[in-house]
């Protein structure tokens, strides 16, 4: 079988050897019913309420829904209904600080004796696709009776640039991570559980080959290191040399991927009670005066995070969440952290300087190198004749937006996002 | 603080741009040209210069006239000079050759909407526009080595004409009759392994094509390095059919492309009327470029076929 062989792209793991240190508690956090995908948390608190760390301030709305939890102790300032992050409409609630950070009193280990209890700890936990994808995990592992689950992939591939927090996880919770494949192991019953990280992090795949050497059914699988090797469809090709067809999901091809941090989540959270309340996140970027990782609250403002790294270079000109490569450009320094932010790279006037585009030369450089094995300078013709039929044609809608295009375009067209518009346009034809 | 910059993902860019293509290109073209000027005297020179300058100057003048972004930067209208220049014989006539400029970058280029939007390669198609113009000068050759008893180019005696054809190794040198960029094939290899090497071209249609007119070759009554040393095909191989804009874009519509290139050569070479076919071929494969994507088109992955 042939391997996606996807882009020798710079790593910048330069904060692999750092411990993740905890903040100081903000003043203020800013938490979102709803991140990127899933259902949204129906709202459970007023303002004017007190709130403790782990209290349940909004309640998971269905099975695609997640519970969001607060993340300090303090009091509910005000209630928002648009969301900080995207200007969409959706409820945020803002919580002031009382500097105690007294836990929630309702903290207890839940009850897991069944798969049904598992999923009903998981979607308490509060955890959500971590790794950036943002999909209620819950709903992820609730797998339909027909399903032959014969592979977990267990993702710590981590091939995204900077980023180094699933590298820390793997190193610093490892134990937790053997915890949550465990219990995948009792309550899912998966053929084989793979951990898969990239050749890159020695020290991670050395660690958890040592705790899982004894375990049946759980080993470390390691790839090499090429973008976007954590892509979940490209992962599940890589090391089972399955296909997920067109319109399908994973599970179809018995195969489920879940991001390393999000396991040692909810492992944590059925050992100890205690929600996804905070997380690590990686600072980094030419313009942090002192590139670290650090434990913040869920939803802090990223300006809070800076300060504690040094505070930003005076050049600093782009600030992203998420990675290089498919991480968001913000416009301001108090947009909230969310469970899903894994880094926060703050760039300086050097490394953020617009790139010009120039006429495509037809070159074929994205058709070769697209993993997911589209043509995106052809997309970007039907994207420009608005020809929907063609786009569908071309499968535009199956792009994994890994921005792998975008990155090798010696014309530097705006290719990433052509896909997007395309997907969205294809997307709201079919709704029509 | 300055202000925050927004942008869409990527963050980050391979630092390869157009221009650095081009400029490579240009760069794999200079053995080759250095080795014209040795071959057949200053005059190569001012023959490339010409068409080196009018081919930017006319871009120039063209997007300068429509009011469109000047991109002469870019070294694309060079690299056209250049191989038009290399696909002249060294006595054409100065303004014969500027005419040749005005098809490639007027005709052919700008008109259908600049870089990357033409269908059939500048320099190839204002050659075969002058073959048809100005037949006589465009195949008026010069005697390589001055001694030597025929101007006759070595397809030319392999197609019935008088003359002695030159050995295979002054053939690899470039000490023969013909277009003043195509002899040197040693000149034109080194040019083709640097592209290969900065990987600005594929492998695939210079082998495909070279070695199909060889299997073909292997046919016909004369030594087939004869076919592959004696005509454009290392030029056209290298410079001609991998100019990106008028070839495929996946890896097996460039094997079709470089197989259909060589049918078509050695259609030419052993059937028509001329002795040479290399131009011809590319111009006839250039048209059936967009089939050919369609034919080679990439299956996604878990995707149906296009």
């Amino acid at each position: 079988m042939k391997k996606i062989c996807g882009l020798p792209i710079p790593h910048f793991k330069n904060t692999a050897g750092n411990r993740p240190e905890a903040i100081p508690t903000p003043p203020e956090v800013t938490l979102n019913m709803k991140e990127i995908a899933g259902d949204p948390a129906r709202l459970a608190v007023s303002p004017g309420d007190s709130v403790a760390v782990g209290q349940v301030v909004g309640v998971a709305n269905g099975a695609r829904s997640s519970p969001v939890h607060a993340s300090i102790s303090g009091v509910v300032k005000s209630i928002s209904e648009i969301d900080p992050n995207t200007g969409k409409e959706a409820v945020s609630v803002t919580i002031t600080s009382d500097g105690k950070q007294s836990i929630f009193s309702g903290i207890t280990p839940p009850k897991v004796k069944a798969l049904e209890q598992f999923l009903v700890a998981v979607q308490d936990s509060g955890v959500i696709g971590l790794g950036g994808g943002g999909y209620p995990t819950s709903h992820k592992l609730t797998l339909k009776a027909s399903v032959k689950l014969d592979y977990i992939l267990i993702n710590g591939a981590e091939c995204e640039p900077y980023i180094t927090t699933d590298t820390r996880t793997m190193l610093d919770n490892a134990q937790d991570v053997v915890d949550g494949a465990l219990l995948m192991q009792q309550y899912l019953d998966p053929g084989k559980i793979l951990i898969c990280i990239e050749n890159n992090k020695p020290e991670a795949i050395k660690k958890l080959q040592g705790l899982t050497m004894a375990l049946p059914g759980i080993s470390v699988r390691v790839l090499p290191a090429n973008y976007p090797q954590g892509e979940r469809k490209i992962l599940v090709y890589n090391v089972t040399g399955r296909i997920v067809p067109e319109g399908r999901r994973l599970p179809d091809v018995g195969c489920v991927v879940i991001n390393c941090t999000t396991v040692a989540v909810f492992a944590q959270y059925i050992k100890t009670g205690m929600p996804l309340v905070s997380r690590c996140v990686t600072v980094d970027g030419s313009a942090v005066n002192t590139p670290k990782n650090v434990i913040a609250p869920i939803g802090t403002p990223i300006g809070a995070i800076f300060d504690f790294c040094g505070g930003l270079k005076e050049d600093c000109k782009k600030i992203l969440m998420g990675g290089a490569m498919m991480g968001k450009a913000v416009p301001n320094l108090a947009m909230p952290t969310l469970k899903i932010t894994g880094a926060l790279i703050a760039l300086s006037e050097k490394d953020a300087r617009p790139v010009e585009p120039t006429a495509c030369i037809k070159c074929g450089r994205c058709v070769s190198k697209c993993p997911m094995g589209l043509m995106p300078s052809f997309i970007e013709d039907a994207f420009e004749m608005k020809n929907i039929e063609l786009l569908k044609k071309y499968k535009a809608g199956m792009c994994a937006e890994c921005s792998s295009c975008a990155y090798l375009c010696p014309s530097k067209r705006p290719l990433a996002q052509v896909m997007s518009l395309a997907k969205e346009m294809i997307w709201k034809e079919g709704r029509k | 603080m300055n202000k925050l910059m927004v942008s869409f993902s990527p963050h980050i860019h391979e630092k390869i741009t157009s221009g650095r293509i081009m400029l490579d290109v240009v760069i794999a073209l200079i053995p080759a040209f250095i080795a014209s000027v040795v071959i057949f005297g200053a005059r190569a020179a001012l023959v490339t210069a010409v068409c080196v300058a009018s081919c930017v100057f006319l871009e120039w003048l063209y997007q300068r006239l429509m009011k469109k972004p000047i991109t002469v930067r870019d070294w694309s209208a060079v690299i056209t000079g250049m191989l038009l220049a290399f696909n002249l014989p060294v006595e054409i006539p100065l303004w014969q050759a500027v005419i040749g400029c005005v098809v490639a970058i007027i005709g052919v280029k700008q008109l259908f909407g600049g870089l990357g939007k033409n269908f059939a390669n500048p320099a190839i198609t204002a050659r075969v526009v002058m073959f048809v113009a100005f037949s006589t000068t465009m195949t008026k050759w010069v005697p390589i080595p001055a001694d030597a008893v025929s101007s006759a180019t070595p397809l030319m005696v392999m197609h019935g004409s008088d003359g002695v054809l030159p050995e295979i190794w002054d053939m690899f040198i470039g000490m023969r009759g013909g277009c003043l960029g195509e002899t040197s094939v040693i000149a034109l290899l080194i040019g083709g392994i640097y592209l290969l090497v900065r990987r600005v071209v594929k492998w695939h249609t210079p082998v495909a094509f070279i070695l199909t007119v060889f299997i073909l070759a292997l046919f016909d009554n004369w030594n087939p390095l004869y076919h592959l040393f004696g005509g454009g095909l290392i030029l056209g191989a290298f410079f001609m059919a991998t100019d990106y804009a008028t070839t495929p874009q996946t890896n097996t519509g460039r094997i079709i492309f470089g197989i259909g290139c060589g049918l078509f050569t050695m259609m030419i070479r052993l059937y028509g009327n001329f002795p040479e076919g290399v131009s011809f071929a590319i111009l006839l494969m250039n048209m059936v470029v967009p089939y050919i994507n369609k034919l080679a088109a990439k299956r996604a992955l878990g995707g149906a076929r296009v």
